[in-house]
């Protein structure tokens, strides 16, 4: 009988901050721009030039280690960590060793932020948490382009604020890898930390993943999993990654500690290096840098300037509107939606019929893409008034979607729209029992079966009343009211 | 001390005559260092700054950037804008 | 006179009165740089028509207005060479203006040379130049002391009217002493270090070479302050230090450390400095007997402390973003390893090794950590000392200046010229050589250096009795024969 394996999977996630300036020097911090054209003396790594924080950056990475319930420490420092790269302006890196900025803290994983087709799995459903080691802050390497013989290295990257998002090896499936990820990116979106676009490795991952046989609990030999460049990326590596290493085990081989690729379009991880030649970092104190305190304003600063964070919007909804998961959740997820919605609510629509249009009809409408709600001519005044007429039931909800369709066309207020096309639901008591006198009236026949027991008359005579009302009778209501008439002595 | 391997990681090329001779010289200059081997230093905080003051830090603004020639002005090689190296490979 | 031979002090009331022009003075120093230069080679880099182009716009009626100031081609200067005297740097021009520079001139100082230097600052002798070795000027036969040797023979020659230099370990104050002028050090965050190609970042510091203690005082004045690009320079009150250099010396409580003068050491020098020590009390001085227990283990530390800082700020030296690069490198690994290998000298190669290891896993806590608390050790001595006096006085050197070739085949003979001065560094405080005598060798005068080390920011108190000793002895008036 063969042997199962399972994986131990831990990420070492790399987020760029989204500060004005660079980490230690005044040079803009933007993608892109003319190769070398945001350098300066300090982000070349010119001989005699000094670094000198970004208050702003170290902020930021205070604010993310709130926001995923780290500990923030209240004294820290810089470290240099030596290793050559043609990419490093100092052949040092300014990072943190054994003082980070956050401590402990963890990624707790929502159903929706699993892949789509895995969200009825149990494990969706758990609300795992994934630990947390330490998050600390760096500053990133410049770009290098590849040519034939030759590679161009362009410094405009180098000096960015780089925060590295350190979890423990809880992460027990390329699934929830993939959670992981995604609840991350949101957090530090929605945080105003980062724009943690994968594309423009604004945000990267490294995985760390071994397999042991299950049951076991001893780890297995790890390998590093380097240069993924989207979520989905990561998860089918690790996928690939699991599958190899217990193919390997399975046939009586043995892993090696090594780091790979992923070669996405071949769709398998391939060898970078081994481990004898593993570097030996050499890291000690930056005698430029002094040690930081986050008792001086810095935490109290960063505690001012909290969010609210998705899964606590999501509670929210649910409590304060009724929302199901799913509404909440699609509402919660993303910044420019949440607002979208808050702003229908705050005219006193009401809430689950705002969600409702929102995550249905308007999120088909803009392709699922919240970035181009914007763009829409279906603004929070259409969906509020549109909400409210469906509650008072002027409309019912077929002429609803009728509503907004005509909406996204012209962009006219839905009261005009339904005023427009006459629309207007008959709700009222007095016009709902004429039109239904005038039905029983003209039908004894279906009349005289509904009285002697034969229920389902009533639809039929129900159907005349909506014809008769050019469809304009609530549908709900011109029923009752039958009834109600037949029933009448 | 193993000064071909430590050549290595500072990334220096030594003839097997330098690697004798430092061998020779750094071993009497560690020697010596082992003065400080004999010190009871249990409980001694160590110094990294002279006179450490927190929170030398800048405000989050942009200044202005070298133009593209003057940062390049100093490169061996260089080509539309990038500095060259032979390719790099992981 | 012959304007070579002034002073900050006595050039500037003759700018001042238009007695002089710039112009001249940079005139002046080019005739004598052409006369004494062949023999002491303390420059690496003369450009005459650049200095005679910013003299010519140099404003005399700044505090420096027109003083030209020789610079260690440690400094960078923009659009100057900036070689650190290594062949890795060769061909290299600084793009920027170092933070000291950016004051001597809104003061109206002009840059003139970049003078010679062990390369990366590294030596005590200035033998370690890929340019060459500076001679003493008063034995060419001799060196200058190091690193700063350049800076401190340049004013000795009077091919300069004052200098900058660094000191990471004594780099200033011993050539100041070997060379006979005024070389000061000052305390750890006094001076900026941005633009100063760093060695050691938590020893090194930017400081004058001077003819007088007086101008000593001016020029630290000047490049003195708070530097916002440099988060180790403090935000301390920079006070007028010549308004009190001439309070005399009374009272004033001198310690005399007895680590400083052991068994075997040089009679000369301790006989001068002694002597020295009995003019202070002539003086009104009071001498105080101390202790600085833990001076045996200063120079230990420092080349654990100093090598380990400088194999990492050495580690951008590799031949992608400036300096030179073998041309035939065949891949990464192999463009940084020959790059190097033949751009940096042996010292240098040395230390990096030396450096690279102690930090190296495994090792780090043995001696990079302990290191750094024998730092705290020598710090204490110094605390505890201070209870007792207000300043200490010792002799620079162990020797006056050695031949050349003398030490150069063993580094710890080398590294022992520093004995007296590394443990300023450790402790960051501020330290001062001034010439207190000349012993004979080979029938050729030398000049001594007496060292006096102050309190943290206390410069004042360093120059104050500095310049006492300098009025009542006649040291500073002699001149080498060149």
């Amino acid at each position: 009988m063969s042997t199962a394996y399972e994986p131990v999977i831990g990420l070492e996630v790399h987020v760029q901050i989204k500060t004005a300036s660079k980490m230690f020097c005044g040079c803009k911090n933007e993608y892109g721009g003319t190769p070398n054209s945001h350098t300066c003396p300090v982000c070349l790594g010119m001989p005699g030039v000094l670094p000198v924080p970004n208050e702003e950056a170290i902020r930021r990475t205070i604010q993310t280690g709130l926001m995923l319930g780290c500990d923030i420490a209240q004294i820290c420092k810089f470290d240099r960590k030596s290793y050559f790269y043609p990419d490093m302006p100092k052949n040092y890196q300014i990072s943190q060793y054994d003082q980070p900025l956050c401590n402990g803290g963890g990624v707790m994983l929502g159903k929706f932020a699993f892949p789509k087709e895995t969200q009825k799995d149990d494990i969706a459903s758990s609300k795992k948490v994934v630990r947390l080691t330490r998050i600390h802050l760096e500053e990133d390497v410049a770009k290098s382009t590849h040519f034939e013989t030759s590679s161009g290295i362009d410094f405009n990257r180098a000096g960015t604020p780089l925060m590295e998002i350190v979890s423990e090896a809880d992460i027990a499936s390329p699934e929830e890898a993939f959670a992981y990820l995604k609840t991350l990116q949101q957090i530090v979106q929605q945080g105003g930390i980062s724009d943690a676009d994968m594309e423009k490795g604004q945000l990267r991952c490294d995985c760390n993943v071994s397999v042991r046989p299950v049951g076991t609990q001893k780890f297995g030999t790890k390998v590093e999993i380097k240069n993924l460049n989207s979520i989905s990326g990561v998860r089918r590596a690790l996928a690939y990654e699991i599958q190899r290493q217990s193919r390997v085990l399975s046939e009586g081989g043995s892993i090696r500690q090594e780091t790979r690729g992923w070669d996405d379009p071949a769709g398998e991880t391939f060898i970078l290096r081994t481990k004898e030649d593993a570097h030996d970092y050499r890291y000690f104190p930056d005698p430029d840098l002094m040690p930081m305190r986050t008792d001086s304003g810095l935490l109290s600063e960063a505690q001012a300037r909290l969010p609210e964070l998705p899964h606590q919007r999501e509670v929210r909804y649910m409590n304060d509107y009724g929302l199901g998961d799913y509404d909440a959740n699609v509402l919660s997820s993303d910044l420019a939606l949440a607002a979208f919605f808050e702003e229908c609510v705050q005219s006193g629509a009401p809430g689950k019929a705002c969600a409702n249009l929102i995550a249905n009809e308007l999120m088909a409408s803009v392709s699922s893409d919240a970035s181009k709600l914007a763009e829409s001519p279906v603004k929070a005044a259409h969906i509020a008034e549109l909400a409210k007429l469906l509650e008072a039931q002027k409309i019912n909800s077929k002429q609803g979607k009728e509503v907004f369709a005509e909406m996204l066309v012209s962009g006219k207020m839905p009261a005009a729209i339904v005023e427009e096309k006459g629309m207007s639901q008959i709700s009222d008591t007095s016009a709902l029992e004429a039109i239904a006198q005038q039905v029983i009236d003209a039908n004894p026949g279906p009349v005289a079966d509904y009285r002697s027991g034969k229920v389902a008359a009533l639809n039929s005579l129900k159907g005349q009343a909506m014809k008769l009302s050019k469809g304009k009778a609530n549908p709900q209501l011109i029923g009752e009211t039958l009834e109600r008439l037949l029933k009448a002595p | 001390m193993n000064v071909e391997y430590v050549a290595k990681l500072a990334r220096i090329d030594l003839s097997a005559q330098e690697i004798e001779t430092y061998q020779n010289q750094l071993g009497s200059v560690l020697e010596h260092m082992d003065a400080i081997a004999s010190l009871n230093l249990d409980g001694i905080e160590p110094t990294a700054h002279a006179s450490p003051v927190f929170n030398v830090l800048r405000k989050d603004e942009i200044k202005p950037s070298l133009p593209v020639e003057d940062a390049l002005s100093n490169a061996p090689k260089k080509a539309n804008d990038l500095i060259l190296m032979p390719k790099i490979v992981e | 006179m012959n304007p070579a031979f002034e002073n900050i002090t006595s050039l500037r009331a003759k700018l001042a009165a238009r007695d002089i022009t710039p112009t001249e003075v940079i005139e002046a120093l080019r005739a004598r740089c052409t006369q004494v230069e062949p023999s002491v080679s303390a420059f690496n880099h003369l450009d005459w028509d650049t200095a005679l182009r910013e003299a010519a716009t140099a404003d005399a009626s700044l505090p420096l207005g027109g003083v030209p100031i020789a610079i260690k081609d440690v400094i960078a200067v923009k659009g100057q060479p900036c070689t650190c005297s290594s062949k890795i740097l060769k061909g290299h021009t600084a793009v920027y203006d170092a933070g000291v520079i950016e004051r001597l001139r809104s003061l109206g100082a002009v840059p003139v040379g970049r003078c010679n230097m062990d390369e990366f600052a590294m030596g005590s002798s200035t033998e370690n130049s890929a340019d060459g070795p500076t001679r003493n000027p008063w034995d060419t036969s001799r060196i200058p002391g190091g690193s700063s040797g350049g800076s401190a023979a340049c004013v000795a020659a009077h091919e300069a009217i004052a200098s900058l230099g660094s000191d990471t370990g004594g780099s200033i104050r011993q050539p100041a002493a070997l060379c006979g002028c005024v070389g000061l050090k000052p305390t750890y965050g006094r001076v900026s270090r941005y633009g100063l190609v760093a060695f050691a970042s938590s020893l090194d510091q930017i400081g004058p070479f001077t003819k007088t203690v007086r101008d000593a005082a001016t020029l630290l004045g000047a490049i003195s302050g708070r530097d916002p690009r440099d988060c180790t320079s403090l935000d301390q009150p920079v006070p007028d230090y010549t308004a009190s250099l001439e309070q005399g010396v009374k009272g004033l409580r001198i310690g005399v450390p007895k680590e400083y003068f052991i068994e075997g050491m040089d009679k000369d020098v301790e006989q001068t400095t002694r002597q020295a020590l009995d003019q202070l009390a002539k003086l009104g001085a009071e001498l105080v007997d101390i202790s600085l227990p833990h001076t045996n283990y200063a120079l230990s530390s420092y080349y654990i402390i100093a090598p380990a800082e400088a194999s990492a700020n050495l580690a951008r030296f590799d031949g992608v973003r400036y300096g030179a690069r073998v041309p035939d490198g065949k891949d990464v690994l192999d463009v940084y390893s020959r790059t190097r290998a033949l751009g940096f000298g042996n010292e240098v190669k040395r230390r990096i090794i030396l450096g690279t290891y102690v930090l190296s896993s495994g090792y780090y806590d043995a001696y990079y950590l302990r290191a750094q608390k024998v730092r705290t050790l020598i710090r204490k001595d110094f605390e505890e000392a201070w209870k007792k006096c207000d300043i200490i006085a010792t002799p620079t050197t162990p020797t006056p200046a050695f031949k050349l070739g003398e030490k150069t085949g063993d580094p710890i003979q080398m590294y022992l010229s520093d004995v007296f001065t590394i443990a300023v560094n450790m402790a960051g405080l501020c330290g001062l050589s001034l010439p207190c005598g000349f012993v004979q060798r080979d029938s050729t005068d030398l000049p001594l250096g007496l060292q006096f080390i102050g309190k943290a920011f206390d410069e004042a108190t360093l120059l104050r009795a500095s310049h006492a000793y300098e009025q009542s002895t006649e040291w500073h008036t002699r001149r080498p024969v060149l």
